[in-house]
């Protein structure tokens, strides 16, 4: 246990993604079985166990503790856990026998089975045996609250590189995979053949789609390719197949991997025939396809309540098929494919699961016309949904990761305004000396004449040597400090004018402004700008206004050429 | 003789009235008592200042020759009259030449232990236990979350990073009197004998060190290094220069702190810290209420850090306690460039 709460700990403080999978790596590497396999699954969230209250653990240390002290110390620390883990005192060493700290096996086994009743003895006697960083992760654990900034899908790829595996390999088994992981080790160090995935609903690697640029249509031919709107809504892979009873499972699984079929009851009972469908989850109020700010208020809840079903009547918008019953179809042709999976959607014929229409089009200027305006191009009423248009090559399978030249996105023009930077921060780990994240404002009219109110902040966008350029102008231009933040000049004829670019705008209460922006970032630096000639909020309102009123998206008059 | 008509707090710093002093004085006095050459203890501008030999020379090398009238040299176990009382400079083990001072007056005992740790430290002689009456303590880790473990198993978490990343370079930030020369120490002691590299700020503190006698292995100035050859390597920078312009020359840094502090996660985060290395020159909270017992005193006066704590603790224990207004002390400052006298800890 005390092994795997210094991976935790170390985890926990480093930002970067390749140095985070050499700590897991190592730590895969250097612990045994089965410890190792009960860590990957802390770290995939595949543990299951009643998980300890809060107060459960506040009681434990006031019996060891001033109250005055406790109270003293987790103002300081503000962390429940960490207050606990740092002061609790071990009871004295002569009663007990000094027992070894219990390993990782242990804890884990140990929570499954025991009793409410006998978890606070329990608890108490690891604490007294753990050291502080031990006790700090064992009650992460037991509380659930085990966040550490890391993904399933970066554990399962550390796992599989210790050896020199392809995580996608790893995600096709992992289904069938049960802690502590021990067939998937003996297979990952070579010792044993790779595990069968038995599962009858098993996930598939995703294929992912390149951004398009302006470039890149010069060398496509139109008629290689087959388009479909690109819908604002959630990818999601929805798996049914039969188990050796033949009772049909089905599961719902994210684009990484996770399943998340608990968070949508409502759409299980209608994939009842054996096949795996890649496409779209969104939600449709008759008929019609929501915003993403709709289907966004269904996510992440802990409770599915049968209200939040009824008022969020959840849809799946099919655009691929990857298997048919028995058959992985995923060597096939995209343009075959989707033959069968028109077939297989009106054989289904499920009102909750509907075809993608492709968008047909005979010259790329066709298709900018239909971009620029989906509800006369076949996107109808449900145009507010489409955030762009996609492009499949007739001819590419299904092939996992994100090939070159196969699968194009060509999202809609962002929003772009010229906002004044304000405020600056300095960023994490590799950009911890410089100041990377930027609040920006635009110009509004108040009591005392015209000035600035932040409307958002972002922290990228810009190129490396942008990045200098901004960090040198931060230091150069500092008018006051309060703690890591600095304020940078702003006034009408001094001061840096970003052009912002972001996806879309919402009202929100928290801002000063009014308005919330969807991922902005930093488009270009305008040195040749004055401050003055930046936006104003009216801007901003027009285009909320536009956002909630028209049916089909805004595109700038300038950008399309083709 | 009560005890605070021998010492009692004012505006320039801790005063004694028959003695005709001041105990590290935060504004120029007549006479001052140092305990240790740290700046907020330190300081320059007074008319005469007695302190150990280790102190002195540090005050010279941060302040130059002249940064008092007169100097006087004690050593550890040396008893001077001053006016009506009679002083004694003890071992604190805070850094190099740190001292307890002991005033007694009549049959009244008080130590002022400036800042002091009983933890192990190859650096300095260890802290002497001195019985007295009223015993002056600081606080800045005084509470019970502040427990700092054997600084050599924080010396194998650094190593075994190094280890894990070759191609990256560790900077440690660690401040630049007493702290940096024991985690080099403690390198040292762990079998690590690569060069280890100096920010420009400590080349001096660190040279004096080696001058007395504490075997710091081989020391290279990191200015003018190629980044590409500072891969693999440790360097210790004061901590404000961990993430300031300074650390870009470094290969993917791993920013490392070595302080107390970093005991707490939310301190460590704050600072973008990688690698906290939980290592402190100041007594932990069993240290701290391990020492109050063992002094014997009946009275606790108590000053900088986690005052209410630890008088709320001593009264526990049946001790009358107070907290000690005491203005100046271990103040820490996000200087931009770094200062060689940061506050310390």
């Amino acid at each position: 246990m005390n092994r795997f709460a210094e991976l935790l700990d170390r985890l926990a403080y480093e930002p970067g993604r390749n140095n985070k999978l050499r700590l897991l790596q190592g730590y895969f590497r250097e612990v045994g079985d089965p410890d190792r396999g009960y860590a990957l699954a802390a770290l995939t969230g595949a543990l299951s166990f009643k998980h300890a209250k809060p107060a459960l653990i506040r009681d434990l240390i006031a019996a060891r503790t001033d109250e005055v002290l406790f109270g003293l110390s987790y103002d300081y620390v503000g962390d429940l856990s960490e207050t606990v883990a740092l002061m609790w005192p071990k009871a004295s060493m002569a009663a007990h026998n000094n027992p070894p700290p219990p390993t990782l096996t242990e804890v884990v086994t140990t929570l499954r089975t025991l009793g409410k009743s006998e978890l606070p003895k329990q608890l108490e006697r690891w604490l007294d045996e753990l050291d502080e960083t031990g006790r700090w992760a064992l009650l992460k654990l037991v509380t659930g609250a085990m966040r550490i900034g890391i993904s399933a899908r970066l554990a399962k790829t550390a796992a599989a590189a210790l050896g020199g595996k392809d995580p996608h390999e790893v995600e096709l088994i992992w289904p069938g995979l049960a802690p502590p992981y021990l067939d998937l080790f003996a297979w990952l160090e070579g010792r044993a053949e790779k595990p069968v995935n038995r599962d009858p609903a098993p996930f598939r690697p995703v294929m992912l789609a390149h951004a398009i640029e302006d470039s890149d249509f010069a060398s496509l031919d139109p008629a290689d390719y087959i388009a479909e709107w690109k819908w604002d809504g959630i990818r999601v892979q929805a798996v049914a197949g039969r188990d050796d009873h033949g009772h049909i499972t089905a599961r719902l699984y994210s684009r990484t991997g996770e399943d998340i079929t608990g968070s949508f009851p409502d759409l299980v009972p209608s994939l009842r025939l054996p096949g795996a469908i890649d496409g779209e989850l969104l939600i449709l109020r008759e008929g019609r396809v929501q915003s993403f700010n709709v289907l966004q208020q269904r996510l992440n809840r802990k409770i599915v309540s049968p209200k939040l079903i009824k008022e969020f009547p959840i849809h799946l918008r099919a655009y691929d098929l990857l298997g048919d019953d028995e058959n992985d179809l995923r060597e096939l042709p995209f343009a075959d494919r989707r033959e069968r999976l028109e077939t297989f959607i009106a054989k289904l014929g499920d009102p909750r699961i509907d075809l993608s229409p492709t968008v047909p089009f005979a010259s790329w200027d066709a298709l900018t016309a239909a971009r620029a305006d989906p509800a006369s191009a076949g996107a109808g009423e449900d145009a507010d949904a489409v955030e762009g248009v996609m492009l499949k090559r007739r001819d590419a399978p299904y092939l996992p990761g994100r090939p070159k030249g196969q699968w194009w996105k060509w999202k809609r023009d962002p929003h772009i305004i010229d906002a004044v930077l304000m405020y600056a921060q300095r960023g994490h780990g590799k950009r911890s000396s410089y100041y990377s994240d930027y609040t920006f404002g635009v110009w509004t009219e108040s009591e005392n004449g015209d000035e600035l109110v932040p409307v958002g902040k972002a922290y990228f966008g810009f190129t490396d040597e942008e990045l200098l350029q901004i960090d040198r102008f931060v230091r150069r231009n500092t008018t006051e400090k309060f703690g890591p933040v600095r304020h940078v000049v702003h006034e009408a004829d001094k001061g840096l004018v970003l052009e912002v670019a972001f996806e879309g705008l919402q009202r929100s209460p928290r801002h000063k402004s009014g308005v919330a922006m969807r991922f902005p970032r930093i488009s270009r630096l305008r040195w040749d700008k004055p401050p003055r000639e930046a936006d104003r909020l009216e801007t901003l309102e027009k285009m909320l206004k536009a956002d909630e009123s028209l049916p089909t998206i805004k595109v700038a008059a300038s950008a399309d050429g083709h | 003789m009560r005890p605070q008509d021998i010492l009692l707090p004012t505006a320039d710093g801790l005063c004694c009235k028959p003695g005709g002093f001041h105990i590290d004085p935060v504004r120029p006095v007549e006479r001052a008592l140092i305990t240790h050459g740290h700046s907020d203890h330190a300081r320059a501008g007074h008319g005469a200042v007695l302190a150990t030999q280790e102190t002195l020379d540090m005050m010279r090398l941060r302040y130059g020759e002249n940064f008092a009238g007169s100097t006087q040299v004690i050593s550890y176990g040396e008893e001077i009259r001053l006016g009506e009382v009679k002083v004694k400079f003890h071992p604190a083990g805070h850094v190099l030449g740190s001292a307890q001072i002991a005033v007694t007056c009549k049959d009244t005992c008080i130590v002022a232990s400036g800042d002091y740790k009983d933890a192990p430290d190859p650096t300095c002689v260890p802290f002497e236990l001195v019985p007295c009456d009223v015993f002056i303590t600081e606080a800045t880790f005084g509470l019970p979350v502040f427990r700092h473990g054997d600084a050599s198993d924080e010396v194998k978490k650094l190593l075994a990073s190094v280890a894990l990343f070759p191609e990256r370079a560790h900077l440690v930030g660690a401040y630049s009197l007493g702290k940096a020369q024991r985690v080099i120490a403690l390198l040292r002691k762990a079998g690590y004998d690569a060069p280890i590299y100096l920010h420009g700020a400590m080349e001096k503190i660190t040279e004096y060190y080696q001058s007395r006698g504490i075997d710091l292995g081989e020391l290279r100035p990191v200015m003018g290094m190629k980044k590409a050859a500072l891969a693999g390597t440790i360097t210790l920078a004061p901590p404000s220069a961990t993430s300031d312009i300074w650390a870009r020359r470094f290969p993917d840094p791993v920013t490392a702190f070595a302080s107390g502090w970093m005991r707490v996660r939310a301190r460590a985060r704050q600072g973008g810290v990688e690698l906290p290395l939980v290592i402190s020159d100041h007594a932990d909270w069993a240290g701290l209420t391990a020492t109050i017992a063992a002094t014997g005193a009946g009275e606790i006066w108590v000053t900088h850090g986690q005052e209410d704590a630890l008088v709320h603790w001593c009264k526990t224990q049946g001790l009358r306690a107070r907290p000690l207004d005491l203005v100046g002390y271990g103040e820490e400052e996000e200087s931009e460039p770094p200062a060689p006298g940061e506050g310390e800890a």
